[in-house]
């Protein structure tokens, strides 16, 4: 059987599955990490994203050979010897979520964002954070959790 | 972490709280319909002393698990982290209501905080006789009860329960006055934070139990059709296929959830059945025919004819609701397992003993040979109140014992297989009398939903209420949607007390107060003027300000939105909401907003791009690419007033905020254009179409 391999959450990983196979169902299915979420399976709604090479992509959307050699983070690589990502903590401390569905995706969204332009305004959040759909409608929180985690990673506006 | 401790604990050798019957199963039968009134059927304490609490309400975001064990945490003195929740188990905790219509902190609250206020009691009287003095020389903090005067004579919770089989009750214990509490008003931190953006929480399709096998159904094109005939010899070449049938019920079952998929798309069916001639145009006229053959009178005050005389100013008004979907962003998912004569259901449902229920009587089995156990459930808002998803898992896992069977249903099938938020018409016609201070009568007629909620806390001189009695008045299915009948009812009553204001030349606001009866809603509307920096004026000012007002319960609240409108593309662009609530005694502040905050964003999708399009009964929508949740680019500056009201037990908070969001965003789109907007929701087709109705300047 052809293996795969990647870097996932820091570490390398060979994996069984298709090519062709979606990653999310690879990360869930196969390697059993199951912070990443199915929303709607047509990259509509961010519940599956996981960042590719630092990139945000929608997993369900991104297939195993499209990472083959690369770098995946999914929210279980967030944190580091049971320290939490400065996004993690803003959520926390924001109560960011309520069912919690679409927090792992938001929170990866938010970092591929926050690495780029820790600096950034609240409209270019907003427009940074819009592919993620939150049902809950925990937006507001979301916003300024995003905020508050691109002050602690050093974007002082 | 600690939610899996308390599962092996309570399977194991833990030593039961004060109760004579510890044995396999772990809580006395409660009767089905009423809450236990043995408080060891909510509260366990373990022998490390750790406070265990069993509430067969679930988590669905709304903080049921955090506000509880605040209530927990302040008749036992602790912090809510010392206090572990599981939430949602048949077996394990007491029978209780659904964790919906804002009934957590109504119906479960009070019956929670009188077990903890027992629990108390009997710990402050073991500690008394074990520390010789008596129970009001002690003091009780972090699982720890200690004689005030010689703090060094202690004992715990731990070495108090211990070993013991203690049935001892007092009865009814009062809870703490409010002016001793501690805990309640307070922040603290959800107790799902860490388990929420760590990723760690587990929702029922994160189960990976050994042997799962994944099913996906085939499903008929439109609602109501039968499976006739299946062809699955394709979907039969891909290995690791197994096919399971039960009556009209076909499955595909895999290993991998998405080669199940795979193999479904290769079985070919026929199926059986008429669709309704109606599609999502027509509707309306088919509900209000329909229900013109079975209109009761539900409610009844005065001569309306002699009111009608009395009135200066008439309007007469039809407001419409389209079918919307829960879309949960969880799609419905269980796993099943049928195995020792016992049928357990890992659900994502707001109701675990309904699913029990329902489970045991579709598979014809005794009720206590199904468990529902409930993960973290990824949002419910009343689409989770009843268990299609769980049932059809349980019939597949039925079929293949011992093996677990997860369903989860895609996005297509949660769209189509949704129990919607009903379509409705509500006609009105109603007078206001040449002072402008009364409303002369007031003609409501409902088909679609209820009268629920249709009156308020206004006076009116004469009035008439009608509502259908009608059997299979929809040609879908139909639920429960956040404040069910009630937002439906307060979209039509408050646009349209807005429409009489601005036809008579006056303001929407001093046509309420004049209204009002209760003196709470005076104080809500003050709240909620002097919060926004309003000064009303008849309308339309152009400034884009509307208000609305509504209830759930005794709950009220007022509702205050600015909207900017786009007159050539009909875009609705909401800048600022407020909502000023009375919800009576808030326990958990922060929690409470949240689910004001999140009321109110969910309900930008209900009035202005959520709506459920069909053709017979064909589902259109089968993604969020057409069916339309408000994303980051819609949300306003929200805020939100409570009113100091600790003398009214608390109401719960779930619904309440929705009930008056669409009709203050219709008043504000009048107020900015001088357009009605009257059918929700008002897209920007429909904005269009109503400023085009406006008379030429």
């Amino acid at each position: 059987m052809a293996m795969t391999k990647f870097t996932l959450n820091g570490r390398p990983v060979e994996v069984t599955s298709e090519r062709s196979r979606m990653l999310v169902w690879v990360l869930r299915d196969e390697l059993g990490l199951t912070g990443t979420k199915v929303g709607c399976e047509a990259g509509l709604c961010g519940a599956c994203t996981v960042l590719v090479d630092s990139e945000a992509v929608p997993s369900c959307s991104t297939s195993l050979g499209d990472v083959a050699g690369k770098s995946v983070l999914t929210i279980e690589g967030l944190t580091v010897d049971g320290k939490l990502d400065p996004v993690q903590q803003a959520f926390q401390d924001h109560h960011a979520f309520q069912c919690g569905y679409c927090t792992s995706g938001m929170i990866l969204a938010a970092w591929a964002f926050l690495k780029k332009k820790p600096k950034a305004t609240r409209a270019e959040i907003v427009a940074a954070m819009e592919g993620n759909i939150c049902r809950c409608g925990a937006h507001v929180r979301i916003l300024d959790a995003v905020e508050t985690a691109g002050k602690a990673m050093g974007g002082v506006r | 972490m600690r939610r899996r401790t308390l599962l092996q604990a309570s399977a194991g050798a833990l030593t039961f709280f004060f109760t004579s019957r510890v044995s396999a199963a772990p809580i006395e039968p409660t009767r089905p319909g009423a809450y236990a009134e043995d408080f060891n059927a909510y509260l366990k304490i373990s022998a490390d002393g750790r406070v265990g609490c069993f509430v067969g309400k679930t988590e669905l975001g709304q903080g049921a698990m955090t506000v509880l064990a605040m209530l927990v945490a302040e008749e036992l003195e602790l912090d809510p982290a010392q206090v572990d929740m599981l939430l949602g188990d048949t077996d394990l905790c007491p029978w209780d209501l659904p964790t919906g219509g804002s009934l957590t902190m109504w119906h479960t609250a009070p019956v929670l905080r009188g077990a903890a206020a027992e629990a108390r009691a009997v710990l402050l009287g073991l500690a008394a006789k074990a520390l010789g003095a008596s129970a009001a020389e002690l003091a009780m903090k972090d699982g720890a009860i200690w004689v005030k005067a010689a703090p060094t004579r202690r004992t715990t919770f731990g070495a108090l329960v211990q070993g013991r089989k203690l049935a001892r009750h007092l009865g009814k214990v009062k809870p703490k006055p409010l002016a001793e509490c501690t805990v309640i008003g307070r922040r603290f931190l959800r107790k799902d934070a860490l388990a929420k953006t760590t990723g760690a929480a587990k929702y029922a399709g994160d189960l990976r139990l050994p042997g799962t096998l994944h099913a996906c159904i085939l499903r008929p094109p439109a609602q109501g059709l039968k499976l006739a005939t299946a062809d699955t010899t394709a979907a039969e070449r891909i290995p690791g296929v197994r096919i399971v049938r039960d009556g009209t019920l076909l499955a595909v079952l895999h290993p991998q959830p998405d080669t199940a998929r795979k193999a479904l798309a290769l079985v070919k069916g026929t199926f059986e059945g008429t669709e309704p001639d109606v599609d999502d145009a027509r509707i309306y006229q088919h509900l209000v025919d329909k229900a013109a053959t079975g209109q009761r009178v539900m409610n009844s005050r005065g001569d309306l004819a002699a009111g009608e005389k009395r009135a200066a100013t008439v309007v007469e008004a039809e407001y419409r609701n389209a079918y919307e979907s829960h879309a949960t962003l969880e799609p419905h998912t269980s796993v099943a397992k049928w195995e020792d004569g016992r049928m357990t259901v890992w659900a994502s449902n707001q109701s675990p003993f309904v699913f029990r229920d329902s489970v045991a009587e579709a598979l014809k089995l005794d009720k206590d040979k199904v468990r529902i156990i409930t993960p973290f459930v990824g949002g419910g808002f009343g689409g989770k109140l009843v268990g299609p998803n769980a049932i059809e898992a349980a019939r597949i896992a039925r079929q293949v014992p011992g093996v677990p069977i997860q369903l989860a249903w895609n996005r297509e099938e949660d769209l189509f297989l949704d129990g919607y938020r009903p379509a409705a018409v509500v006609k009105l016609r109603a007078g206001l009398d040449a002072g402008r201070g009364a409303i002369t009568f007031w003609d409501s007629v409902v088909a679609g939903v209820s009268q629920g909620e249709a009156e308020f806390t206004y006076e009116f001189q004469t009035s008439r209420y009608q509502a259908p009695a009608v059997p299979d008045l929809h040609p879908l299915k139909v639920g429960a949607w956040r404040a069910p009948n009630a937002h439906t009812n307060a979209f039509a009553r408050e646009s349209q007390l807005d429409a009489l204001a601005a036809k008579a030349g006056m303001d929407p606001v001093t046509l309420r107060r004049r209204l009002a009866t209760d003196p709470r809603l005076l104080h809500l509307l003050d709240l909620a003027l002097e919060a926004f920096g309003w000064e009303p004026a008849p309308g339309p000012t152009g400034r884009g300000i509307g208000l609305a007002c509504g209830a759930w319960r005794q709950a009220m609240v007022v509702a205050v939105a600015q909207v900017a409108v786009d007159k050539a593309t009909g875009k609705v662009q909401v800048l600022r909401f407020l909502e000023a609530v009375d919800v009576g005694l808030v326990v958990n502040p922060d929690g409470a907003r949240q689910q004001v905050e999140g009321a109110i964003t969910m309900c930008l999708g209900q009035a202005l791009s959520e709506e459920i399009h069909f053709k017979g009964s064909r589902i259109l929508d089968k993604n969020f690419d057409t069916y339309l949740l408000p994303r980051f680019s819609a949300i306003p500056r929200i805020q939100v007033v409570f009113a100091e009201n600790t003398g009214m037990a608390t109401q719960g908070i779930g619904e309440p905020p929705v009930v008056p969001v669409a009709a203050a965003l219709a008043n504000a789109v009048f107020d900015a254009t001088g357009a009605r907007v009257t059918h929700v929701p008002f897209t920007p087709e429909r904005v269009l179409e109503a400023l085009k109705r406006l008379p030429a300047k």
